[in-house]
């Protein structure tokens, strides 16, 4: 019933609205809420034409009140719906925060069993846009920290295509960040693909080091592993790619295979996933290290508008390859 | 000082009834408190029994009510089992919650009761969600949304009130004003204290009602409900009211005189109802003592129940975190 071909090479904005439409075709209790997603076609575009294609019930403008449509899509959600909330950037999403955590979260525990939240809530993120500080935010660690969520980081355009469909089945309340530098990057989306939104996926096998990262992480670790292989070293790429649970199982195979490991993530470097990441290798597997653990995360500053010192605030590919080097020497 | 009308006799026993229980269940709660049987945070609704007794009774079972951390009325009211509020309260698992809410957080989805709401004015987007689910599947009910005076403070309020009336949703929203945010009395919280006015802002018919007058309250809240089925749109009902007992147990009650307590208990809605009813020989003397003799058997088998009830092992303390799948809903 989809007109959309097995493997297309698309945007992935594209892949992300190809996904958005075939969960409103799927299912009548899907709808999409958020800023800006109608008439306007989305503050990045995703949406776009989606109103006039599916009607201003199941695609509607909301006010700018964060935590207000944020619960009314958990609230939504409670009556038997399957909304997708969509927060136009992380950087407003605090003040969503309190309906994500004290309700969406914890209703379940809290009612003994009673109340489950199916809401689905996307979240454009990141960093290297040229947006300063108030618009250049990697809160990925925030929600993750919270017990009741399952939060998904979108780093590859197979999963902008697959994630949400598998996302919206799930009973309990999804986080999916989403990554706005990405959106213009073209990439192939397999649309019939078996995901597995609970496992990290090896997205390039190797037996030298493995590359833990998510997000705008994945490609730029893919890069560098390309460019560390014309040098001799062969590294995996693991794409965590949920973040909440952890899958902590690929964390330790990985590692148990390859007995080195360096964590990439865009997020400020205390108290990340990375810090997590780590203290799983080291609680599980520190036998099989050669090597000290090493990370490369976001510099712990708010994040300038110039572009040479927002680059120096988040891992490149050149760091990575560099820092490997150092590790396998 | 009662409205004076018409009183259909059982129905007038019957709000009497409900009035004494809610008085008398409170004050078992807090013999139960000091004896340290209930911990934790305790809110009686002492002196406010004719605002859920009056709203709730012209309801229907498939309305939705969402409520405060001052819940046990609305709970009892709506028909949970005294016991089984009682057991929450020990904790006990045969509470309404499985004993993991306690005071603040009754839940029981058969009755279509949604919390026990703790972050004021935190369910007041959940609600405008119920009613916007219900509304997308042509259901008919509506959602009653009980908050304080406090709540009108928080912007959630303002955008729920804001997206049902942009929405249209059928939510009959219930400001209980007992005149104080914890400590801080109407006069120091709200720049206008007209609160009715509030709806106007946001094109939502509004009435205030003198809480302590249990005919009044009906009244108002059969307008409010004739309104919300005539304009499928919310409603926002005032009811000015007053707490005889501290805001919780560990309140020494600093910000206010004990004349003014005394003053508002000549309002008290239970002899005052009483009294009408015997005025107009609805119930006669013998009648009462046996109301209050049933009632407080039922409250001694609530507490009887509890005592009786057992701890969840600590072997479930992660179970609802997550849900196993969406078919035990």
């Amino acid at each position: 019933m989809h007109e959309y071909p097995t493997v297309a090479k698309i945007t992935y904005r594209e892949a992300l609205k190809q996904a958005i439409r075939e969960a409103l075709q799927d299912n009548d209790r899907v709808f999409l809420m958020g800023e800006d997603v109608g008439r306007y076609g989305g503050a990045f575009a995703v949406s776009k034409g989606l109103l006039e294609e599916f009607g201003p019930e199941r695609i509607m403008d909301v006010p700018l009140s964060e935590s207000g449509f944020a619960g009314t899509g958990i609230g939504a959600a409670l009556g038997g719906m399957r909304p997708i909330v969509e927060i136009m950037t992380v950087n407003f999403s605090l003040l969503a925060l309190d309906q994500i955590v004290n309700n969406a979260a914890t209703l379940l525990h809290m009612s003994g069993g009673q109340l489950n939240v199916p809401v689905v809530i996307r979240i454009g993120c990141g960093i290297g846009r040229q947006l300063a500080a108030q618009h250049s935010h990697s809160w990925e660690p925030i929600f993750a920290h919270i017990p009741g969520l399952k939060v998904l980081s979108i780093g590859t355009h197979e999963d902008a295509r697959n994630m949400l469909n598998l996302a919206l089945k799930e009973p309990d309340p999804v986080i999916i960040f989403e990554y706005t530098a990405m959106l213009n990057i073209e990439g192939e989306a397999q649309s019939d693909l078996e995901v597995d939104i609970h496992r990290a996926k090896i997205r390039r096998p190797g037996k030298d080091i493995s590359i833990i990262t998510y997000g705008p992480g994945v490609y730029k670790s893919l890069e560098a592993a390309a460019e560390l292989s014309k040098a001799g070293i062969d590294a995996e790429v693991l794409d965590l790619r949920v973040l909440r649970p952890l899958d902590v199982k690929s964390i330790i195979a990985s590692v148990s295979k390859t007995h080195r490991a360096l964590v990439v993530e865009e997020a400020w470097k205390s108290v990340s996933i990375s810090s997590e990441v780590i203290s799983i290798i080291v609680e599980n597997a520190f036998f099989e290290l050669d090597a000290p653990v090493k990370r490369l995360c976001g510099a712990e500053v708010p994040i300038p508008y110039p572009k040479h010192l927002e680059d120096a605030c988040i891992p490149q590919k050149e760091d990575i390859v560099n820092q490997i080097k150092k590790m396998m020497s | 000082m009662i409205s004076s009308q018409h009183i259909e006799k059982e129905h007038g026993k019957g709000l009497l009834f409900q009035m004494k229980r809610i008085r008398r269940f409170e004050e078992k709660s807090a013999e139960m408190y000091t004896k340290s049987k209930i911990r934790g945070f305790l809110h009686l609704y002492i002196g406010e029994e004719a605002v859920a007794v009056g709203v709730l009774n012209a309801l229907t079972d498939d309305d939705k009510v969402l409520s405060t951390y001052r819940e046990h009325g609305h709970a009892l009211v709506r028909g949970i089992d005294a016991g089984a509020i009682m057991a929450e309260m020990y904790g006990k698992q045969e509470g309404c919650s499985l004993g993991r809410g306690g005071s603040m957080h009754l839940f029981d989805i058969k009755k279509n009761f949604y919390g026990g709401n703790a972050i004021v004015a935190g369910h007041l987007p959940l609600a405008v969600g119920l009613a916007l689910a219900d509304k997308k599947q042509k259901k008919d009910n509506l959602t009653c949304c009980f908050f304080g005076e406090g709540a009108v403070a928080e912007g959630e309020f303002h955008e729920s009130m804001n997206l049902a009336s942009l929405f249209k949703v059928p939510v009959l929203f219930v400001c209980e004003n007992n005149g104080y945010a914890m400590g801080t009395a109407l006069k120091y919280t709200h720049s206008m204290q007209d609160l009715e006015k509030k709806g106007d802002c946001y094109n939502i018919p509004s009435a205030a009602v003198n809480g302590m007058d249990i005919m009044a309250v009906a009244n108002a809240t059969k307008q409010a409900i004739d309104e919300i089925r005539r304009t499928g749109g919310p409603y926002f009902l005032i009811c000015n009211t007053y707490r005889f007992r501290a805001h919780s147990m560990f309140d020494a009650e600093l910000y206010r005189s004990k004349e003014e307590v005394e003053e508002w208990k000549k309002q008290d809605p239970i002899p005052a109802f009483q009294k009408l009813l015997v005025d107009q020989d609805l119930i006669s003397k013998e009648e009462i003592r046996k109301m209050d003799q049933d009632i407080e058997q039922e409250m001694q088998e609530a507490v009887d129940f509890a005592e009786a009830g057992t701890w969840e092992p600590v072997e479930q303390l992660t179970k609802f975190v997550y849900s196993d799948s969406l078919e035990n809903r």
